[in-house]
């Protein structure tokens, strides 16, 4: 689970990484010190850090790339790239692709509805606390369990499917809704999507002052031009970052979707999954070209992640 | 008597049963700079409110220009405002800032450039246009604040503390740069602040408020020299404060400690035996008896500060302590604690405070 | 004004309902088990069952290896970071992000191949080793977490000026550590420990692709071949991060405020 709740305090993140520009210019650093960073006795502290971190986060990455770069014989070749082209490994990362796009967009969406609204919708006060602990609760509540809650719910003697076919008569499956399908999957992401964004766009909210509301009114805006000038500017790069935070969050989730549809709904990461279990493909390389493919993914997602929040802060200080 | 322009007539607020403002009344001339001066909670800041129409009056009314205000929307009244927090925002430029107010009025793009510069010319911050807020001076802040709340030609403009939270240097300057382009620009202005030494400097007339209602409202002078009320002769300025007994009422004569002082035509309708309380400001009393101060009391130096240009000293008169300043001379020594001391005044400058 | 609380009622009541009605046909779905009336049957079987017992247990054991490592990596490296090395800051922060960058699965894919046992570093060889190559896959997974929570937990209290006072007052590195910044940051690094567990707790793709028994495996499994006690289970596992998270807010109202700093 990667990604999963990306932290509560993803908004105090940025700022320390502003911090730490500071830090490398020098100016919170005394000359002293800057001085005995010569002994290499300062370092110490940091080492078992780094040994755990190259060792178990970098080479292994590290190793996985390269091998996606180099056939059986170890020599630097592009036909595991090249035969990612195949129809089902480009129709995989397609549909994770889609699952990951619109579970991220409906999950932020309706996050920031649910965010304004207990934050600016006038709601008693215990509403908001309720929901902020929820969220946390149910961001992290993903896999296998998650799973079942739907089945349990929209699955086909599911809770939902059962009560609309007897009570109303909408019997759901005859209607071509499928929990075992892109739809179905991407409902149950966004009950993880939802309280993510919740959790990371109620910070940005609280963070809009009142008095600039109130400053835009005595300067004559009405209420929409004060959104469209002040609100919407200030909400959207930290909307946005935490659209692409969802995105990478679903595009390397497993479980949730294994336990689903085990290997009928084939998303990247069920693909790889079943290449490393079984080699299904029949070659090691390519299952290194397709990690590599999904760590490209997600990283571009995270760059442009790193730069809209660290517009947002800059704002925002 | 020229016609009031910002009128404020038996305005009171109340939140459910707590009443924060009782009948305030205040006219404002066109052009004056006036000041409501308190502590927290004395109702300032929501008589400020209820002028920019941020909350609603729960009686009363305010009329602007002889045009009853008081259920105009706060973007229909055309004020300015400027807060403590500056407020600006920050995904605006400083010119863009400064020309929020024309651009929503849909002013065109070449008028808003000419009245922007003319508005950083003003506060002289032409080279910051394109700076962000976040790369600002709070001094630089509160100025482009300021510069924002001026740009749409505003009838009123109110500043909600706007010095407090600048450190003290930058406040005393900003100030005087407020003022000065206020009196330029001829606007009317109320000055919400809780800083007496800022309400008496910067102010055309002030009104001192307590408990949601104005204790007394008049120049600087005024306030200072002869404030009505005990909350008013505290709250302004240092004052010492003696506890006096009418012995004569009729000679006017008035005992402290034990010594007597003559306060004649101050006592207005006290007895004898009456318990009196009598302020003098520091700077009204003088060490040692001066040619032209008609009254004085012995006492002991208890303390004695040194302060730069001038020493601050207390001399305790039975259980009274009275504070004084006397200027610096590098020719003679301060006073010593422990000497006796006589301290003399005119009785003229002498409050009763009932 | 009143039609803005109207729509936050309505934003707040439809989504209420998207979070409750699954948890409410999971419950329902749990008790089912005996025909016809509402039993707790299912969480009698599930708890029962001793499989489910060694694997929770299993996940346990690991949980809490994990968050031993995971403290003894990031504590004192958040707090050298702090006191003696800012310049590597960004560095470290850049580290620590990777894990939600790289999915894990890639991730153990990587220890997967260059751990194998030909490898010179034969993790998978043996038992022991592989438990504790998972244990380090699920620190790695929670650096993010961890590092972050005790990173702010220093922050808070100011770590250069507390580790400045103690030794002008004559203490030494060990008593500065243990008597100074450790009951300190206590809290922040048992948020993160408790995090730490309820990612752990029910981790599948690394437990599965290491053949771990363990808790998250056991789930899947019982997914495919049974109907109500997966109900049941799922209801448990919603409750362990509940209690989990409403730990972790407990405690974040026993945390030092910060004195010094008024930002």
């Amino acid at each position: 689970m990667a990604a999963r709740s990306f932290l509560e305090d993803g908004s105090r993140r940025m700022t320390d990484l502003t911090l730490s520009s500071q830090a490398i210019a020098g100016k919170t650093a005394p000359p002293g010190e800057a001085r005995a960073l010569r002994f290499p006795t300062q370092w110490l502290g940091v080492t078992p850090f780094f040994i755990f971190a190259i060792m178990f986060l970098i080479l292994p990455t590290l190793y996985l790339m390269l091998g996606a770069f180099q056939n059986d014989a170890g020599e630097f070749t592009l036909d595991n790239i090249f035969a990612l082209s195949q129809a089902h490994i480009v129709a995989a990362y397609w549909i994770s692709i889609k699952v990951s796009l619109a579970s991220s967009l409906i999950g932020a969406f309706a996050g920031l509805a649910i965010a304004i609204a207990i934050v600016r919708g006038g709601l008693p006060n215990w509403i908001r606390s309720a929901t902020l602990t929820f969220s946390g609760v149910a961001s992290n509540f993903a896999g296998v369990p998650l799973a079942f809650a739907f089945i349990a719910t929209l699955g086909r003697l599911g809770l939902v499917t059962v009560l609309l076919n007897t009570l109303v008569g909408l019997n759901l499956y005859a209607h071509g809704f499928n929990l075992l399908s892109f739809w179905g999957l991407t409902l149950t992401y966004v009950y993880f999507q939802i309280p993510l964004m919740v959790v990371i766009i109620v910070p940005a909210i609280d963070g809009l002052k009142k008095e600039w509301g109130e400053a835009a009114a005595t300067l004559g805006a009405t209420q929409s031009q004060y959104w469209r000038m002040v609100v919407i500017p200030v909400l959207w790069p930290s909307f946005l970052g935490t659209v692409i935070l969802l995105f990478a969050n679903a595009f390397g989730a497993i479980a949730t979707a294994y336990a689903l549809t085990g290997s009928s709904l084939n998303i990247v990461p069920i693909l790889l999954y079943a290449q490393i279990r079984g080699d299904v493909l029949h070659n090691a390389h390519l299952g290194y070209a397709i990690a590599f493919g999904m760590i490209f993914i997600t990283g571009l997602a995270n760059i442009f992640y790193i730069w809209f929040r660290t517009r947002s802060e800059r704002w925002l200080k | 008597m020229a016609e009031p322009f910002l009128s404020i007539q038996h305005v009171r607020k109340s939140f459910g049963a707590t009443t924060v403002v009782e009948d305030f009344n205040l006219d404002v001339e066109p052009g004056e700079f006036v000041s409501f001066l308190g502590p927290s909670g004395c109702g300032k800041t929501t008589v400020l409110r209820m002028v920019a129409g941020f909350e609603e009056p729960s009686a009363g009314k305010i009329v602007v220009a002889g045009k009853d205000i008081t259920r105009l929307k706060p973007n229909q009244r055309n004020v300015g405002m400027v807060f403590q927090a500056y407020a600006l925002f920050p995904n605006l430029t400083v010119a863009q800032n400064i020309g929020f107010g024309l651009r929503v009025a849909g002013m065109p793009r070449a008028d808003i450039d000419a009245r922007v510069a003319e508005m950083l010319d003003m506060i002289k911050l032409p080279q910051m246009a394109d700076h962000y807020p976040y790369q600002l001076s709070g001094g630089q802040q509160q100025r482009i604040a300021l510069a924002r709340a001026i740009a749409p030609k505003p009838k009123l403009l109110l500043l909600d503390e706007p010095l407090s939270a600048l450190d003290a240097k930058v406040r005393v300057s900003l100030r005087e740069e407020i003022r000065s382009i206020q009196k330029k620009l001829g606007i009317t202005t109320i000055f919400v602040t809780h800083d007496q030494e800022e309400a008496l400097s910067i102010s055309d007339r002030i009104a001192v408020m307590y408990g949601g209602k104005a204790e007394q409202v008049g120049t600087p002078f005024e306030i200072y020299n002869r404030p009505a009320t005990k909350f008013v002769a505290n709250f302004v300025g240092t004052l010492n404060v003696l506890e006096g007994k009418v012995t004569d009422a009729a000679s006017g004569t008035v005992q402290v400690n034990t010594q007597e002082v003559s306060l004649k035509g101050k006592l207005n309708g006290s007895k004898s035996g009456d318990m009196l309380s009598l302020a003098l400001r520091p700077e009204a009393i003088s060490l040692g008896r001066q040619p032209g101060r008609d009254s004085s009391l012995s006492g002991e130096i208890s303390e004695v500060h040194f302060l730069g240009s001038v020493i601050r000293v207390r001399v305790g008169i039975g259980g009274n302590t009275v504070s004084l300043d006397t200027f610096n001379s590098p020719a003679t020594p301060p006073p010593a604690v422990g000497e006796k001391a006589e301290i003399s005044f005119s009785s003229s400058d002498m409050l009763v405070l009932h | 004004m009143k039609a803005g609380k109207f729509w936050a009622w309505i934003v707040f009541i439809l989504g209420a309902a998207y979070f409750f009605i699954p948890l409410i046909a999971t419950i329902e779905f749990s008790l089912r088990m005996r025909r016809g009336v509402y039993s707790f049957d299912a969480y009698k079987v599930v708890l029962g069952d001793s499989q489910f017992q060694t694997t929770f247990m299993y996940s346990v054991i690991v949980a809490v290896f994990t968050i031993l490592l995971g403290v003894l990596i990031v504590v004192p490296t958040a707090y050298w970071i702090r006191l003696r090395l800012p310049q590597l800051r960004p560095v470290v922060e850049f580290i620590t992000l990777l894990p939600l960058v790289i999915p894990a699965i890639v991730i153990v894919f990587g220890y997967i191949r260059m751990y194998g046992s030909n490898s010179p570093l034969p993790f998978l060889s043996n038992n022991t080793a592989t438990n504790a190559l998972l244990v380090i896959g699920y620190a790695a997974l929670a650096l993010p977490y961890m590092y972050r929570a005790v990173d702010t937990g220093l922050r808070t209290i100011d770590v250069r000026t507390l580790t400045e006072a103690a030794q002008i007052l004559g203490a030494g590195w060990g008593t500065i550590v243990t008597r100074v910044i450790l009951p300190n940051v206590l809290i922040a690094v048992l948020s993160g420990a408790f995090l730490t567990f309820a990612i752990v707790i029910g981790e599948f793709t690394m437990a599965s692709l290491l053949n771990r028994p363990a808790f998250g495996p056991y789930l899947q499994n019982l997914v495919a071949n049974r109907a109500y006690e997966p109900a049941a289970l799922s209801i448990i596992a919603f409750v362990i991060t509940w209690g989990c998270m409403s730990l972790i807010q407990v405690l974040s109202r026993f945390a030092p405020k910060s004195a010094n700093r008024p930002n």
